[in-house]
């Protein structure tokens, strides 16, 4: 029996009229790559913001290994938050720092780094998701966009924290680049045992990075099983979003959008 | 539409938008007083707000001195009371053309500058990667603002005051045929250290309504261009009002009875 890493029960987050998300169940193994599902605007990214505290649930439960962290002011909650790395759908960098200066953000400004040791840490960090080190001292507005993904993803990384966060990590990127970022995940998470929770409507990139896989829909997790089973859910609204149909249970109002 | 309800709506309004301002600036203060501190943020602050504004305030100042100067005398001359133009020119600029000048050119160039700032980095979800990266995002972000309106107002006041004073001593002298010491003479005979205070005084509340308005329109940014662009102008407009409405009340405190 796998350790629960993280335990989301009942997580509830409406804005004003808009109920975002109604009680979301989530068991997230620990060393395992699980991978959230779902259309657009079904609350996939309002799920990790609650579990990362970057919102407050309006209801409902979220702990990191047994710890809540659900309004969470304590210090344990704090450490438990610490141990989270997060790569965002555009990156997110700091665009007036340099990019060894955005991957060694957290060591220099939550850790009491020195700026040298950051740096250097910085740079190793940065080789490992395949960039040299001249790109260190270049600005996060002089980067492509599969690089500036890279760069967040080394920003996440550099902490080694116990629990990485992925929103989007393929979007917008051509499918080698997207492929190669794919690959840097699935190497960062098989190798190093950090439990991964990625939220995406990429097929290809739950194929090659998830290990169990949540549909998130209408507020709720809606089904969750391995990535194997993923062809043959057993459920209409998995089937007729792995396979990208306009027909079925899940309905889009065109009119409304 | 009933006039009563869009009464009702416009005050509710005003009051949940200043409850905002209030828990806003109170949870800023809360968190910033205690550390970590960033000292390379609160540096970076004094310079934009009070290094950089120095060409704008001091080019204000000066024409506002010389222009007092030339107008006081037109009137003046008409009953021989052109030896009072000194006094007035001094007590105009420290008293209430100095902080008051200042603050609105501030209010144009750093209000607006802040809320740009951080709009686009709440749109760009770099805010909320602050939080990720362990970091308090009032602490980082708002305090040294607040901190750096709040002190370098009044240090950018006192030069407008020392230029202003100038711009009406150039005219005088140059012009209007004051001899250079007598004009000195009468600047500082009436001069107390009450109005010096007075005017540094507002400076320090202009200061802080300046920064406040820049960081809570844009930390509160609305997504895409368009509510980066009204969280700017809203800045820069509920700046320049409390400016003005709070100089009244500051005078008031200061020289009423």
């Amino acid at each position: 029996m796998s350790q629960v890493k993280i335990r989301i029960r009942g997580v509830s987050k409406r804005f004003g009229a808009n109920v975002v998300l109604a009680g979301a169940d989530l068991d997230v193994e620990a060393g395992k790559s699980t991978v959230v599902i779902g259309g657009s605007g079904t609350g996939k990214s309002v799920l990790i913001k609650c579990v990362l505290g970057i919102l407050e649930p309006d209801a409902g439960s979220i702990q990191i290994d047994g710890v809540e962290v659900v309004g969470g002011r304590t210090r344990e909650a704090r450490a438990k938050r610490a141990e989270c790395g997060m790569l965002f759908q555009g990156g997110a960098l700091f665009d007036s720092l340099r990019v060894w200066e955005n991957v060694a953000f957290r060591l220099t400004h939550a850790e009491g780094v020195k700026r040298p040791e950051a740096r250097e840490r910085a740079v190793e960090t940065l080789r490992r998701v395949g960039l040299g080190a001249e790109v260190a001292d270049l600005l996060p507005a002089e980067l492509s966009g599969g690089m500036q993904k890279r760069v967040g993803l080394a920003r996440a990384i550099a902490s080694d924290p116990q629990i990485i966060f992925f929103d989007e990590p393929t979007t917008g990127l051509d499918p080698i680049m997207a492929d190669v970022i794919n690959e840097l995940i699935r190497r960062t998470t098989a190798d190093e045992g950090v439990t991964a929770l990625t939220i995406t409507h990429d097929m290809q990139s739950v194929r090659a990075i998830a290990d169990t896989v949540a549909m998130l829909h209408a507020g709720r997790i809606h089904w969750h099983g391995p990535v194997a089973a993923i062809d043959e859910p057993g459920d209409a609204h998995v089937e007729q979003f792995v396979q990208g149909h306009a027909e079925g249970p899940i309905h889009v109002d065109v009119a409304a959008e | 539409m009933n006039p009563f309800r869009l009464i009702g709506a416009g005050v509710l309004g005003f009051c949940a938008n200043l409850g905002g301002i209030v828990a806003f600036a109170s949870r800023a203060i809360g968190r910033g007083v205690t550390p970590p501190y960033f000292p390379r943020q609160y540096l970076r602050q004094f310079l934009d707000i009070g290094y950089y504004s120095l060409p704008v305030v001091g080019l204000t100042a000066i024409f506002t001195g010389a222009v007092l100067a030339l107008q006081s005398y037109t009137g003046f001359q008409r009953f021989q009371a052109e030896s009072a133009i000194p006094t007035i020119v001094v007590l105009s600029v420290v008293r209430e053309l100095g902080p008051v000048l200042a603050g609105l050119m501030v209010a144009g160039r750093v209000g607006a500058a802040m809320a740009a700032e951080l709009g686009t980095m709440r749109v760009t979800e770099q805010i909320d990667a602050l939080t990720t990266l362990s970091t308090d995002p009032y602490r980082y972000l708002i305090m040294p603002r607040l901190v750096g309106g709040l002190i370098m107002l009044p240090l950018l006041v006192v030069v407008a005051d020392l230029i202003g004073v100038m711009g009406g001593y150039l005219i005088a002298t140059l012009k209007l045929g004051f001899g250079s010491v007598e004009y000195l003479n009468n600047t500082f005979r009436y001069l107390q250290t009450m109005d010096v205070v007075s005017g540094l005084t507002k400076a320090a509340v202009f200061g802080f309504i300046v920064a406040l308005m820049g960081c809570y329109h844009g930390f509160y940014s609305q997504r895409g261009a368009q509510g980066v662009g009204v969280a700017t102008t809203r800045a820069v407009v509920t700046a320049s009002i409390l400016i003005l409405t709070s100089n009244y009340i500051v005078t008031e405190l200061f020289f009423s009875g």
